[in-house]
């Protein structure tokens, strides 16, 4: 199921700016991987890297190389929907289609994918909620729409919605920073349940949940605005919170910096 | 008793009193004004709709509903709306499925396929269609696109005459197939501009949510764009419906001017309510203004009927918006 992923020399543009300059590091399989670091530092635009959702922006290009089991996704013929239906993404916002119901947004992207028959759809949609620990709390209302959920609850429905499809990766990009505290703990505890079968890189502002959910830390920093975000110290999340060996890392890390 | 200073309170004494006649109650009573003006509007026409429309009606010597010629002549009062009604309902319909397929399309190419310079220019032509006044695609109507749509009903006779909606041995020319192509470019733009407006503002959390789950971009559109949109492109139908109902002068000038109830396309013929009034209504008398005010009541009440059925479908769903 899960894959690893090699990025090396991943540098992104916008338009003529450059977020991220050469990026480098290797993400293992079945683990959890956090990127944080000060805001701008290109954390989040590394993520929309990885499943090719930055290019999505206009006038946004990455150059360098990633690949996903020796695969490399940016090969010029290599179909940009398959890409993105083996890495699945998890927004900073709850995103959930407010046109559909509840049932209709965890089998959207089966639907895409081609998966029609009712019985089909709803085993998937039942094994996607209860992955995303949704299903006790919506199984009496799955025909009611989405946009009527808390938005814990919606965030785990986004969640249930990217693992329908069985992706091998997922990608989360501050999940939890529009969320109270009870639903931020739900989702770090599925963040850990997840990890058994999938690959997991999350972007994340909290320091404390970098240190709570992931396995390896990658610290992003800039030296001014305006200049491209760097992979400063990439580690077990252990030794970045204990032990980091950059000074600018120890100094974010503590909160004298970002 | 007290001080009776309201702007300026005593230092730690008590709060300013309200202001009684500021400005925030002059916006309220303009804006209530500015509601109740169209209430009135609306029972004023009514009222003068049924107040003319009466007399003629009690003279009528036909069932105003079900007859379908119009003689309104000292000698000769007998008129119905049955074929007026039906020519504006068949003529407004057409229109619409001819447009609204390429509205949307335009639309959506303006909103999500084209570079926005194209964008940019191409909406602003959609927009100069908007302005051209009704008379001038009548004229262009009558006297430049009536001989293409002659070909084409000639040959949509020969290959597809076994459908009654282009059967018949002719002529062909002013017919509905002519007027509806000139009403559907005439409610193109509307329709347009608004459903391209309502797809720029999908919002972009669900066009990505869509595109993560790998969909291509017809995929992105059709789970995140379209149904998001739904509301707003049936209210610009909507509108495009009700220009086409009431088009008067562009029909008047395209539609062959007969008293039938038929759903044939290309043959000469056609008719509605508004053109039939702007054909009669200089010669008409007293009496004669009378009918066609009546008629005017139906096309009012066609319009009522429209607006609210489509105000019912865009509620129906709303728990979903």
């Amino acid at each position: 199921m899960a894959k690893r992923i090699e990025a090396s020399g991943v540098t992104a543009y916008y338009g003529a700016f450059k977020a991220i300059d050469s990026v480098s590091m290797t993400i293992e399989p079945k683990s959890v991987t956090a990127l944080i670091g000060p805001s701008g530092c290109g954390k989040s635009t590394f993520l929309r890297s990885i499943n090719r959702m930055h290019e999505v922006l206009p006038g946004a290009r990455v150059e360098g190389r990633l690949t996903v089991d020796h695969q490399d996704i940016y090969e010029r013929d290599v179909d940009v929907t398959a890409v993105r239906r083996m890495i699945g993404m998890v927004f900073q916002r709850p995103n959930p289609f407010p046109t559909m119901s509840i049932f209709d947004n965890v089998v959207a992207g089966l639907r895409l994918n081609g998966v029609r028959g009712k019985a089909a759809l709803e085993e998937a949609a039942e094994k996607a909620l209860r992955g995303a620990n949704l299903w006790n709390e919506v199984k009496d209302r799955l025909k009611k729409p989405g946009g009527g959920l808390s938005g814990g609850q919606q965030q785990r429905l986004c969640i249930a919605r990217t693992i329908a499809v069985e992706p091998q990766i997922v990608l989360m990009d501050e999940p939890c920073s529009a969320l109270d505290p009870i639903s931020t703990l739900a989702i770090e505890d599925l963040i850990s349940q997840l990890k058994d079968k999938y690959t997991i890189v999350i972007v994340t502002h909290n320091m404390q949940q970098a240190a709570r959910v992931s396995d390896r830390t990658a610290f992003f920093s800039i030296e001014k605005t305006g200049d491209p975000g760097r992979l400063v110290e990439y580690d077990d999340t252990q030794k970045i919170f204990t032990n980091p060996a950059e000074r600018k890392t120890e100094d974010y890390i503590t909160g004298r910096f970002g | 008793m007290t001080s009776s200073t309201t702007t300026k309170p005593a230092a730690g004494a008590m709060l300013p009193r309200r202001r009684r006649f500021g400005a925030e109650t002059i916006f309220r009573w303009l804006t209530t004004g500015a509601g109740t003006a169209v209430l009135v509007i609306i029972v004023a026409i009514a009222t003068f709709l049924i107040a003319e429309a009466v007399p003629a009606l009690r003279d009528n010597k036909e069932n105003f509903f079900t007859y379908k010629e119009w003689f309104t002549g000292p000698a000769d009062r007998k008129f119905g709306i049955a074929a007026l009604a039906f020519g504006t309902v068949l003529s407004a319909t057409i229109a619409l499925l001819l447009a609204v397929p390429v509205a949307l399309g335009i639309a959506l190419f303006l909103s999500h396929y084209a570079p926005r310079r194209i964008s940019t220019t191409l909406g602003f032509l959609i927009d100069l269609l908007a302005a051209v006044p009704s008379i001038v695609f009548g004229l262009w109507g009558r006297d430049y696109l009536v001989d293409p749509v002659k070909d084409l009903s000639a040959w949509l006779n020969e290959y597809m005459g076994w459908l009654p909606l282009f059967g018949g041995d002719g002529p062909f020319g002013k017919s509905v197939l002519l007027g509806s192509i000139v009403l559907a470019i005439m409610v193109l733009p509307i329709i347009t501009s608004l459903s391209r407006e309502v797809f720029m503002q999908t919002p972009k959390a669900n066009e990505e949510a869509a595109l993560a789950l790998g969909a291509t971009k017809w995929e992105m559109i059709r789970t995140s764009v379209l149904p998001y949109g739904r509301p707003g492109i049936i209210a610009a139908v909507l509108l495009g419906l009700g220009r086409a109902l009431g088009e008067t002068i562009a029909l008047a000038m395209t539609l062959g001017t007969t008293f039938v109830i038929s759903f044939n396309l290309v043959e000469t013929g056609g008719n509605s309510i508004a053109a039939n009034i702007a054909n009669k209504f200089g010669e008409a008398d007293d009496f004669g203004r009378g009918a066609l005010i009546a008629s005017g009541l139906v096309l009012f009440t066609i319009t009522l009927i429209v607006n609210m059925t489509a105000r019912a479908i865009v509620y129906r769903r709303r728990e979903f918006r």
